[in-house]
Formats: structure tokens, sequence, C-alpha cells
């Protein structure tokens, strides 16, 4: 048995192949599909969560090698509201067929958590992973801009609300 | 400008549909539904509008989504009739039944097959509600307005939602089409204008609303080996190992039917001889492949080189070898005997992928009679009776609920995968869900066809292009029929435009399936002929826009009242708005070079300017512009989302994307062999839509052609070097 906190919760993955590729298991036995399966050999990033806060392909790691650890998806990326990339993502109508967006946000989503204002290059170098057919890429980037804006903006009031800065 | 009155019928002369689809354009078939006037009162006014009891509008999307934005832009035709709140607005899939007639998605078509249909639903559910309304509050039908799904009367001030009136409007007899007024464009409040997705929060939050995320109690797990060489037949396999296997709940062979496996969407069920094997779960199944060991029988299988196929079709090119005549008009030995100047240029392109990013995969319940299948397919419209063939049940016991797919490009109008999870399904008595692996996708593909063309031109002293040569050598299964997409159709410009012009083409055998790649034809067609033109306006002397511009001509309509065909008028504004938008004839920072193409398909005039730099063999695509009209305008967000799309995909797919074959097996098998343009690659799109109010037809399509012609031309602006076999990875270069 493995035991894995998802989205905030623990679920233990019982008598399944602790080979089974942590994309399989989400999608097949823990109810969560809105990670897709691309490629099955990490090229697409289709299937892109996060582990311990981290972008990775779920199709490369396996179950029974995440005891304890945390995997959040796209299910479990919005809070009270949606993520401001999730947000910036239906602003923009980035979507074509929509189908490796999930992979997106959370590698983009990723991105913005660690460097909220990533240049152009940093966009493309985080972003490269994640394959679009429907060829959105420059709704990506725009979208990725708007929402490095917002979190920009709101962690600056945080912060200030943190060191009282704000007057009353 | 004259507009013509096009029917539905005039656009199905294009494209796969004419081989495919001939019937049932000229009834959409939903119509009839509005005669439904109900005894009991509901939220219903027709098939596709539905007013719920808290004011939101449920409207259905009769066509497939594969990411053509139909979900959202037919039913917003719909709202824009019914004056319906969008933010109220609920877009759902409508189920797959008669009533709802062409289900389909291919061709560019949804939009031009539903425009008016879309529109008379809209509006005769709107005139409903006034009627109820001028009843109740005793007021001349005349004197009401409606708008933000409430209807209005001024004089009296009085005023009353959709919701309050539907009850009472659905029991009122349908009016007549004849009283049932549609709206001015100028009135319009909805089309034109920049709406997002209707799914785009279900996508955003990871909703199962896809094909792969059907889901049903009890439903099993299934992967389908098939021989990788098409046509091999499954003898024997070790079946007791695999069954022994964990996880796996059965395996054995299908026997399949006979090829060959054309591309027939229409009337085929037939599918190829594999093993499935049954389990648990997907990856179960997954990893038995690995233990599964099968004696094909390869005496059938297709033995398909394509190197070979390349070298003959090649060599007959070169030496003229002509087997049949596809089109002529004029004296063209004598145009090309008195031409100041004549060129002549071989270009080819590979067989290619479709590589859409959601792999097959159906989950389809045939344990009984009672049939039920949930997908994403792009032809749901023909599943029904082709199911009812294979399983012997009535067409009636079939239910079919259309999914949203990831990705359509041609891909999904073949339902074979459809038809072998049924046959799995009977089998083992259970649903069962079928999850085609990647490389099963890019191994059991209906190919974009490779094509070779000989191009050879006439240009009189004065710079006018008179004399136009096309000899097509034509991949064919049985050497007398070009397969689908392998060969030419006859095209408005130059066959209807150039004076004197011949078609001709010979055969290449093949037995590789071929089928619809996003702009059949087209797409591989426009990067020949538009590359062509560059070529000739060089040797001439010309800038190529001027030559371009003159070789078009100023004709107007080639064929008065058929929106598919070319209208010159619309090719020069695009080539106009293109090239002033990129600063056509500016001065180019060093390496630089600029690269222009028009193409008409789908009866979308798109013209596309490149702007690259190349140093040595790597090429830096910078920008990219699109002047695009495919008439009124729907959904404008939509319809620019298309268009950069289109451009992206066609530089990913002429950069490196090449199918090769070996003993009839496809050599690739994902993507780390089969690359797609990634976001570091790709270039910014600016794209300027002209409004040119003619009717609106689709935008799924057309702008991907002009892509290539667009690039290659610029490269060879920039450094002098001819592009003419795609991808362009075959003669060393690269998208950088």
């Amino acid at each position: 048995m493995t035991t894995i906190t998802i989205n905030g919760k623990d679920h233990s993955f019982n008598g399944i192949d602790p080979a089974m590729p942590l994309l399989w298991a989400l999608r097949d036995h823990a109810g969560i599909q809105g990670v897709k399966y691309g490629c099955g050999v990490g090229q697409c990033g289709a299937c892109t969560v996060w582990l311990d806060g981290f972008a990775v392909r779920s199709c490369q790691l396996t179950v029974g090698a995440l005891e304890g650890r945390v995997v959040t998806t796209v299910e479990g990326l919005a809070t009270a509201t949606l993520h401001p990339v999730q947000q910036a993502w239906i602003d923009h109508d980035v979507a074509q067929c929509g189908y490796c967006q999930a992979g997106q946000i959370m590698s983009a989503a990723a991105l913005l958590e660690r460097n909220p204002s990533p240049t152009d290059d940093e966009i493309d170098a985080a972003m490269a992973g994640n394959l679009c057919r429907c060829g959105t890429y420059g709704r990506i980037k725009s979208a990725i801009k708007a929402a490095s804006g917002a979190m920009t903006a709101s962690a600056l009031f945080y912060n200030a609300m943190e060191a009282e800065e704000l007057s009353a | 400008m004259n507009q013509p009155s096009n029917s539905i019928a005039n656009t199905d002369r294009r494209d796969f549909l004419k081989i495919s689809l001939g019937l049932a354009l000229s009834s959409t078939g939903s119509i009839s539904m509005m005669s439904l006037a109900s005894a009991e009162a509901s939220g219903t006014l027709n098939a596709y509008v539905n007013i719920n009891a808290d004011g939101s509008v449920t409207i259905y999307g009769p066509n497939p989504e594969v990411g053509q934005g139909v979900n959202t832009s037919l039913p917003m035709i719909v709202a824009e009739e019914l004056d319906a709140k969008w933010e109220d607005v609920q877009c759902e899939a409508a189920p797959v039944q008669q009533q709802y007639g062409m289900q389909f998605a291919g061709g560019s078509l949804s939009i031009p097959m539903r425009w008016d249909e879309m529109r008379k639903m809209g509006a005769t559910a709107r005139e409903m509600l006034c009627r109820a309304a001028a009843s109740q509050w005793n007021v001349p039908r005349d004197e009401l307005t409606t708008a933000d799904s409430m209807v209005r009367h001024g004089p009296s001030g009085k005023s009353g939602h959709y919701k309050d009136l539907v009850a009472a409007a659905s029991l009122i007899s349908v009016p007549d089409e004849a009283d049932v007024r549609l709206k001015a464009p100028a009135d319009y409040r909805l089309l034109g204008k920049r709406i997002s997705n209707a799914s785009a929060e279900g996508i955003a939050t990871g909703k199962p609303i896809f094909g792969i995320d059907a889901k049903v109690d009890a439903m099993v797990y299934a992967s389908f080996v098939k021989c990788p060489s098409i046509g091999g037949v499954a003898k024997s396999a070790n079946l007791e190992a695999v069954r022994a296997l964990p996880g796996v709940i059965d395996a054995f062979i299908l026997d399949g039917t006979p090829g060959p496996y054309n591309f027939d969407i229409r009337e085929s069920h037939a599918i190829q001889s594999g093993v499935a094997i049954v389990g648990k779960d997907t990856w179960s199944t997954f990893k038995a492949r690995e233990a599964l060991k099968v004696d094909w029988d390869l005496s059938a299988a297709s033995q398909d080189d394509s190197d070979s196929i390349e070298a003959e079709a090649l060599a007959a090119l070169a030496t003229g070898r002509v087997e049949a005549e596809i089109e002529r008009a004029g004296d063209v030995e004598a145009a090309f005997a008195n031409a100041a100047m004549t060129a002549d240029s071989t270009y080819s392109t590979d067989f290619v992928s479709h590589a859409q990013l959601e792999p097959q995969g159906v989950l389809v319940s045939a344990a009984t009679s009672a049939v039920e299948v949930w997908t994403s397919s792009q032809t749901p419209v023909f599943i029904t009776s082709n199911l009812a063939k294979l399983l012997d049940v009535t067409p009636g016991n079939i239910t079919v609920h259309q999914l949203r797919g990831g990705g359509g490009f041609g891909r999904r109008l073949s339902n074979e995968y459809i038809f072998e999870a049924a046959l799995i399904s009977r089998r083992v008595g259970a649903p069962v869900k079928l999850q085609w692996k990647r490389e099963d996708d890019m191994a059991f593909d209906y190919f974009r066809a490779p094509t070779y063309y000989q191009l050879q031109g006439a240009v009189t002293d004065d710079g006018q292009l008179v004399g136009w040569k096309n000899l097509v050598a034509a991949a064919s299964t049985d050497g007398e029929n070009a397969n689908y997409g392998a060969s030419y159709r006859p095209y408005d410009f130059p066959g209807k435009v150039i004076p004197n012009v011949v078609v001709e083409q010979s055969f290449v055998k093949s037995q590789t399936p071929t089928g619809a790649w996003r702009a059949p034809i087209s797409n591989v067609y426009a990067f020949a002929e538009q590359s062509f033109i560059a070529e000739l306006a060089h040797k001439a002397g010309q800038d190529h826009r001027a030559f371009l511009l003159n070789a078009i001509g100023d004709k107007g309509w080639i064929k008065e009242g058929d929106m598919a065909s070319l209208n010159t008028a619309r090719a020069r504004a695009t080539i106009e708005a293109v090239t002033k938008a990129a600063g056509w004839g500016r001065k180019l920072p060093e390496g630089h070079g600029l690269g222009l193409a028009f193409f008409l398909s789908h009866s979308g005039h798109i013209a596309e300017v490149a702007e690259v730099s190349v140093d040595g063999k790597d090429i830096t695509v910078h920008d990219v512009w699109v002047a695009a009209d495919v008439g009124q305008v729907v959904n404008l967000s939509g319809l620019e989302n298309q268009l950069q799309g289109s451009v992206v995909d066609g530089l990913s797919t002429m950069a490196a994307q090449r199918i090769s074959i070996k003993n009839g097996a496809v050599v690739q098998s994902n993507y780390d062999s089969y690359p797609l343009l990634r976001m570091p690659q790709s270039p910014r799109v600016h794209v300027d839509v002209l409004n040119s109010g003619y009717r609106p037809t689709g935008a799924g399509e057309p702008a991907l052609p002009p892509l290539a012609p667009a690039v290659c031309n610029a490269v060879f602006d920039a450094c002098g070097e001819r592009i003419k076999a795609l991808p362009i990875s075959k003669e060393g270069f690269k998208i950088v």
C-alpha cells in the first residue's frame, strides 16, 4: 500500500502494481482525470502535476516510490477562487481543444510560484516541455504574463500587509 | 459587390466531403423538430433551445467539438437571434440523433452548414416568446422588443424574463418560417465579438469532459495490439501466458476484416486483425503488451517503403510519365512555345501523422443488444449505422454520446477504434474502455499522403503568367486511383484563372492508409504552387507581390454564386492587407527575409507573410502576419485562435514531421521521433480579420496552407536557398 497526499487529502493505493505510473494511478484509481495521457514517455507534458510543489511528468513517476509525498493536480490548484493562472487562461481564451492545457497550467503556475515576474526567455524555458498541437503558445504566453501581473500585485499587497506598511 | 445567395449545397464540392459525405447536406434535419409544439408546457422551444427555470438558457451544439470552437460559435448564432443573455447561456453538446442532421466535424463546414439553421432556431424561439408575451399582456406583437433574455413592451413599460414566458411559449404553435425575421448584421450584439470558449473553465479546472474521461460502472480496460505492418493477421499468440499476468482479465485474437483499410468514413466498419488484452486498469493492459508474443501472417501485409515510393514518384516526374489527365484549359503547348520565360520545379512532401494530443480511445458498452458509445469522434453521425451492421443490432438500440475531442485535424473522422472496442466489449460481456497508446496512434493513422508535384510555368515578356503545367505522382493502392489526399483537385487558381493549364498524373504503388489531414491536398499543394509562383516572379525579375496580384487578376467571382469559389477581390484584399501589416518592401535587418503566400481553401481567402532569419541551416521565424477573409465573423476570439494556431501547426508540420515506412510499418513511434513545435520555436503571430460581410465560412483549416510557402519564400529572400521538400529537415534545415 502506498499513501500519497493528493490535493490535500491522503489517498491510499491498495493492490496495484507499484510500477504503475502516477498518471494511471490518478486517472484509473483516484478519480483524478484532469491529468491527461498524451505520450507516456515524458515528451508532451499533458500529464504534468506538482510533486512537493515542483512540476513533474506523472507518466514518468511510479506510484510505489511516492509514499508520503504531496501531489497537486489541476483539480487542486484553486482555493476559494481560481488560481490566477486558471483565471488568466479563461480570460485570454487560451484553449482550443484544451487537452494539453491542464498540463500547461500546472507548468505555468509552478513557474510563477517561484518566479512571479518571468522574462520571455524564462517563460519559454519553463514551458518548453509542454506540447500544444493546436498551437496556442502565443496565448499561453499572454496568459502567463497576465497572471504574473495579478500574482505580483497580490504578492505586493500581502507583503505590505505583513510588513504593516498599508495605511489604514 | 454582388454577394451570392449560396446554398449549403454549393459548399459540398470541396475537400473530403464530396468523396465521403455526399449525402445529407441538403437536409440538415432538425428544422422538422420545430413542429414539435408540445401539449405540455416546458422550457423547450425546439431541439436547440431550452429556457431553464433559473433563467439560464441551454443551447445545444450539434457538431463535435475538437478544438475548432463550434460548441461556442454555433450556440452563439442561436443566442444572437434569440437575444439570449450570453452570460446566462450554457452550451451543451447535443445528443447524437437523426434530428440533429449532419453531426460531424470536417471540411471547416460546421459554420457554413449550420448558419441558416442556427439563426432560424434562435429567431423562431424568440418569436414564440414574443407571441406568448403579446398574448399575456394583451399588446400588439410588433411593439415588443427583446434583449438580454427579456421581452419588453416600450409603450406600457412592461417587461418579462424569458423564464417566465417560456411555459406559455412552448404551447403555442410554431410560427411559419415566413413570419420569422432574421436580424440584419448591423443589429448583431454578439456575433463578431470576442467570446471565450464555453468550456474554458472546465478545461482550466480539469473537469472530465474529454473522450478519454468517460467512465461507467463495471467497465474494464482494453488495449489492442495490431500488426506493425499494415494488414498483417494475428495467427496465434501466447494468450495463456498473458491472461496469467497481474491485472489481466482476458486476452484473445480478433480476426478483423480483410483490407485494404481505406479511409471510408461513411460505409466502412473494417478493422485490422490483432490481439485484445482486457484488464482491470489501463496500466495492466499496457504492461501486459510487453510479454505478448504474436505470430503474424504477413502474406497480405503492406510491404511499403517510403524511400522507394519517393524514388519511384520522382522518377515518374523526371521522365514525364503520364497515366491520367486531371484538368486542361487553353492551348498549353502554344503558351509554352511562345513564352518569353519558362521554368520548372519539383516539390514533394512526406507522409505526416495527425499527432493530436489525445490518442484514440473510446468507451463502448456492447455486452447486450442495448449498445452505448462515449466518444470524441469527428463523425458521430456515421457510428450508428456501421455499428448496427458490425454487431447485428437495430440502430434504434444504439446510443452515442459525443464528448470533447483532444484535437481532431481529421484523425477522428474514422471510427475504427470504436468498432474495435465494440467487438471487445461484446466478447467480454462488459463495458470496455479501449485506450490506444500513443505508439498505436502513430502506427495506425490514416496519414497525410506523400505528394509529388512537377510544376512548369510560362511567362510573357510583359511578365504575365499565361501557362501552367502540373504533373502529379500520386500514391495509389490499385494503381488506377489516387489514394486519399495523394493527388490534386482542380482549384479555381490556376485552372480557371491562368488561360492555359494542364494537370496530369501518374501513379505510384502504396498500401499505406491515408486520409484527411487538416486542409487535405491544399496543405501540401499550396506549398508547391505558392513557392513556384515566387520562383517565377524571381526569374522574371519582378516583385513577388506584384507578380502574384497580376497572376490572380481581377475577374471577381470565378464561379458566381459559389461561396467556395475564388473571388479575386477578396484575394487581393487579403494580400494587400497582409503586406501592408508586414511592411512589405521595407529594409530588413541583415540576414532577414520576408515571404508571402496566398491560398483559398474551405472558402477562406487567406494571405500570410513570414519574417525569418537564417543562420546556416537554422531558421528563426520571428513574425507571421495573417490576413483572413472568412466572411461574417461569428466568434472573433475563436477565429483569431484558429488563425494563430494554424500558423504554429503549419510551422510545426513543415519543420521536422515525417512518417517513414519500412516493410509496411511506421518507423516513428512517439513525439521523440516525431517532434511537434515547442514554445521557444513559435513565432509572434499577428492576425487581421477582414469582415467582408459575406456568409460566414469555416476557419479550422484555411489558414494552414499558406504558412509553409510563406516561410519558404522568406527563407529564399533571406539566403537565396529554395526549399522544395517538406519537412525542411530533409534538406538539413531546422526551425530554431
